[in-house]
């Protein structure tokens, strides 16, 4: 027996760590991938409301979140792959060219 | 009791692996960690009874979604990070602000909600219902999310194609 | 029933060869312009006879109501015509005078350009003099003075490519405008207690007043400040000093706006006005004061004059003195009288001089002319007759004016009557030392060449094929003999009967006119005194001028720095500058331009554009391209939002 604010937290704390890691990092995979934390702490807490409102709803969300986080990340990865090949770096800081 | 320190384990596991992420210079250290995260997730998800997304979150997000992203790390021979001068505005006003959105958000959601107890594997999700759900209730978004992925592969495949093999396909 | 004259006709039929010239005159020759300016004021000055035919069949005064204008809750001003005595005389004057200086005028700027304009200019006046002097209101009137205004600077700058001419206009106009001040302050009082500004309801609110003898209250503030505007439009002190430097225009304009017509206005409009200033003693005292000062005055400064032209101007001042000093003794019908007859004689005066000016070629100083006599003869008759006139020797017209004017204001005061004869020797004096320096003698100046007399600007004849001193054309001289003719006859009606004329309008005068025949004997005594007094003037003039030319410049050494300033016209104009003008050009330019203009407005404008610049400038650089910048934004933003959502939901 957990209360439900447990696994807020823990989902909470997920998605904390996701933003920071996007305000932080510099390479823009390692920023790609705490976006893919940040969903899957929102993920976790979508469950945890299923479970308390008996809501089977919440785990058909997660299963479209999912499908299209994956989705979002192929695409996502593909982009990341021909910025590479443009600008030879993976560096955020030095994509800045829609700057005024 | 079992269910708590199952819970209090893995969530542990959990947020090591979260921070480890955010600590490492080298995005395949990155990635890594991104792995035991989900893996721990899909515990929690087994904890609540979701079966089939603790399932799921396994095969599709670890398996799949992960291994696309160790692939593209190596293709491009990402290295350490450099340290470049980045924005003071995301340290400043970024974090600070994630912050206090976060604490407000959790502290409403348990300050409003109740704190009720949650037993383990509270709502069974198996794959009959799911499915079941999936096919007569969500039949629109299935479908529609089908489409999207079409839609994303064919759109990876044209951002990431070499460039040579496309100036060939147009002489040939 | 009182008979439609169609009086709106006699302004408006100028208008129409005004407007019919200036808008399409440039295309037309210059014979067509002509007919068309000869055409409508020849057409109105037939209109004024046949009014004045049948003038003894009507009532007076004889209202014609054309047109509503204003009705603005009790108050209404409407286009009506008033017609009485005093306003035909001003009729005929002013349409006879200015149709004779019309057919001059084609002579004199045939070979000017802008030949159309001028025309225009001078039907545009007569349109607005006549609306002055027809006009059933004050308002109206108004217009019509404010529109005389207008045309003399039109006129004076004609030449308006020329500094001098162009200053000159706008000094006329700026000088009318500080008089025409004064005037609307009156009228604003008229309105406030009055409740009108209709002759005849004025004059009927105004009948009951008591004379007010303590020298204060509304008649004397109203009176006075007509007398401002009076001064401004005819030139006396102070607001004189417009009207020499107007002699830069064309001679007519001279002749028609400067001595017949516009500057009498203010005479008429005192004259008008009589009711008012017959119950407010003070004010007409004063009247009196500034008409006599400036008659001395301007004569003092006659005398030391060179340019034909500015003698001639100065004149006129003094005369308009003179008329002033009669109304200031409530004998305003002879201070009528005087304004007829001025007109004839100062009107041919002006004439006879553009004819000298065209004669020599272009030169005014009257040091360079001389032993004109025997070669523009009939220009010497003409001038002769004028020059007797204004003088005052009977039995020219100005003789008879003049020694009323002088009798009636000794009956006042015999200071008026001192300063009045003395002024009269020094008219006497100056306009016989014009005479002879102009006509007698050897001539002193350069004989005008066959072609290109290089002449005077003023007069601008740069073309004129014939040389040497000439007669002018005939179109010129029928004008100057019919004045000549006016100037001997124009007295011989009478005082006497000119005020019997006149008397249906005076006759509500509070102060009483003097009885003729009980005064008889001084009456021929004063005559006496200023015949003599004009006498001596002739006798010195041609001392001074034909038998011992040498005298006047020992003369002026002896007096110095007195014959200095008289010469600079009392330093008058530069005493103005300094006092006026510099001051106010310095306020502008310092206070209004440098100081509010630029460093408020324009500042204002500047720093607001420059502000926004600064402020959309700070703001682009959130605009850094840096992904974590826009990232840390949205984070911050997500914060406030949700801080915003769960504080209104807690509410």
């Amino acid at each position: 027996m957990v209360p439900i604010s447990y696994y807020l937290i823990l989902s909470g704390i997920l998605f904390a760590c996701g933003v920071t890691g996007f305000l932080i990092k510099r390479n823009i995979i390692s920023i790609f991938m705490s976006i893919e934390l940040m969903l899957n702490g929102v993920n976790l807490s979508f469950v945890a409301f299923a479970a308390q409102w008996h809501a089977l709803s919440g785990q058909i969300f997660v299963f479209f979140v999912m499908v299209v986080a994956a989705a979002e990340a192929a695409v996502g990865l593909a982009i990341i792959i021909s910025v590479y090949r443009t600008r030879e770096t993976l560096n955020v800081d030095q994509v800045d060219l829609l700057k005024l | 009791m079992v269910h708590l320190i199952l819970f209090l384990v893995f969530g542990a596991v959990c947020v090591a692996g979260a921070v480890n992420l955010l600590a490492q210079r080298h995005p395949i250290n990155s990635a890594l960690s991104l792995v035991v995260v989900m893996g721990s997730l899909a515990v929690e998800y087994l904890l609540l009874g979701a079966e089939f997304v603790a399932a799921v979150q396994v095969i599709v997000y670890a398996g799949a979604v992960m291994v696309l992203f160790v692939f593209v790390i190596m293709l491009l021979n990402a290295g350490v990070e450099e340290r470049t001068k980045g924005s003071r505005v995301a340290l400043l006003f970024g974090v600070p602000g994630m912050l206090i959105g976060s604490v407000l958000i959790g502290w409403v959601l348990i300050e409003r909600t109740g704190n009720p107890m949650v037993p383990a594997g509270a709502l069974p999700g198996a794959p009959k219902v799911i499915g079941w759900l999936l096919f007569h209730d969500f039949l629109l978004p299935f479908e529609v999310t089908s489409i999207l992925v079409l839609i994303a592969i064919m759109g990876a495949v044209v951002l990431a194609s070499h460039p040579d093999t496309e100036q060939k396909e147009k002489e040939g | 029933m009182t008979p439609n004259l169609h009086l709106w006709l006699i302004p408006v039929l100028p208008l129409l060869g005004a407007a019919i010239n200036g808008l399409v005159g440039k295309k037309f020759s210059r014979q067509a312009v002509v007919s068309v300016a000869l055409l409508f004021s020849g057409a109105a000055f037939a209109l004024v006879l046949s009014v004045a035919a049948r003038f003894s069949t009507l009532s007076t005064p004889h209202l014609e109501f054309l047109a509503t204008w204003i009705r603005a809750g009790s108050f209404q001003a409407d286009f009506a015509f008033y017609l009485d005595q005093l306003s035909l005389i001003m009729l005929l004057v002013v349409t006879g005078v200015g149709f004779l200086i019309h057919i001059y005028s084609v002579g004199y700027m045939w070979e000017e350009a802008g030949f159309y304009r001028f025309f225009a200019y001078l039907n545009l006046f007569m349109f607005f003099m006549l609306t002055l002097v027809l006009s059933s209101n004050y308002l109206l009137m108004f217009v019509g003075w404010e529109g005389v205004g207008l045309a003399s600077y039109l006129l004076i700058g004609f030449w308006f490519t020329k500094d001098s001419a162009a200053s000159a206009g706008k000094k006329a106009f700026i000088v009318n405008r500080v008089g025409d001040f004064g005037f609307l302050i009156a009228l604003f009082l008229l309105i406030k207690h009055f409740g009108s500004l209709n002759f005849e309801t004025v004059f009927q609110g105004v009948s009951p007043m008591s004379p007010e003898t303590g020298g204060a209250g509304l008649l004397t503030a109203i009176g006075l400040l007509l007398m401002v505007g009076a001064a401004g439009k005819s030139a006396q002190i102070p607001l004189y000093v417009w009207l020499p430097d107007a002699m830069e225009g064309p001679t007519p304009v001279s002749a028609l706006i400067h001595a017949a017509t516009m500057v009498t206005a203010g005479v008429y409009m005192v004259a008008r006005s009589h009711v008012i200033f017959d119950r407010a003693p003070s004010a007409l005292t004063v009247v009196a004061i500034i008409g006599t000062l400036t008659a001395l005055f301007a004569a003092t400064i006659g005398i030391a004059q060179t340019d034909i032209k500015k003698v001639l101007a100065y004149s006129t001042i003094s005369q308009l003195g003179y008329m002033f000093m009669a109304c200031g003794v409530a004998a305003y019908s002879a201070g009528v009288f005087h304004l007829m007859t001025h007109a004839f004689f100062k009107g041919l005066l002006f004439l006879a001089a553009g004819s000298v000016i065209h004669a020599v070629g272009g030169e005014q100083d009257m040091r360079r002319m001389g032993g004109l006599k025997e070669h523009i003869p009939w220009t010497f008759w003409t001038m002769t007759a004028a020059t007797f006139a204004i003088a005052g020797f009977p039995p020219f017209a100005g003789f008879f004016s003049k020694d009323e004017i002088l009798f009636r204001a000794a009956q006042v005061s015999l200071v008026y009557w001192g300063i009045g004869v003395f002024t009269a020797f020094l008219t006497s004096f100056y306009m016989f030392r014009l005479w002879f320096m102009t006509f007698f003698g050897t001539y002193r100046g350069t004989e005008p060449a066959g072609e290109g007399h290089g002449g005077h600007d003023a007069h601008g004849h740069d073309e004129h094929g014939h040389g040497g001193i000439h007669e002018s054309p005939k179109v010129m001289l029928a004008p100057l003999v019919v004045l000549a003719v006016l100037s001997l006859v124009g007295g011989w009606v009478g005082s006497a009967r000119f005020e019997k004329f006149l008397s249906p309008v005076f006759n509500a005068a509070v102060v009483t006119p003097a009885a003729e025949a009980a005064e008889h004997g001084s009456e021929m005594l004063f005559t006496g005194i200023s015949v003599f007094a004009a006498a001596l003037g002739l006798y010195l003039a041609w001392l001074f001028y034909y038998r011992r030319p040498e005298l006047p410049q020992q003369i002026a050494s002896g007096l110095g720095g007195l014959y200095e300033a008289v010469v600079h016209k009392y330093y008058v104009d530069e005493l103005y500058a300094n006092l006026f003008v510099k001051p106010l050009i310095a306020g502008s330019s310092l206070i209004l331009w440098h100081g509010i203009d630029r460093d408020v407005i324009d500042a204002t404008l500047d720093n607001s554009a420059h502000g926004a610049n600064e402020v959309s400038d700070s703001f682009r650089h959130m605009q850094s391209g840096n992904l974590r910048s826009y990232a840390g934004w949205v984070a911050a933003g997500a914060a406030v939002v949700i801080a915003y959502m769960i504080w209104m939901g807690t509410r």
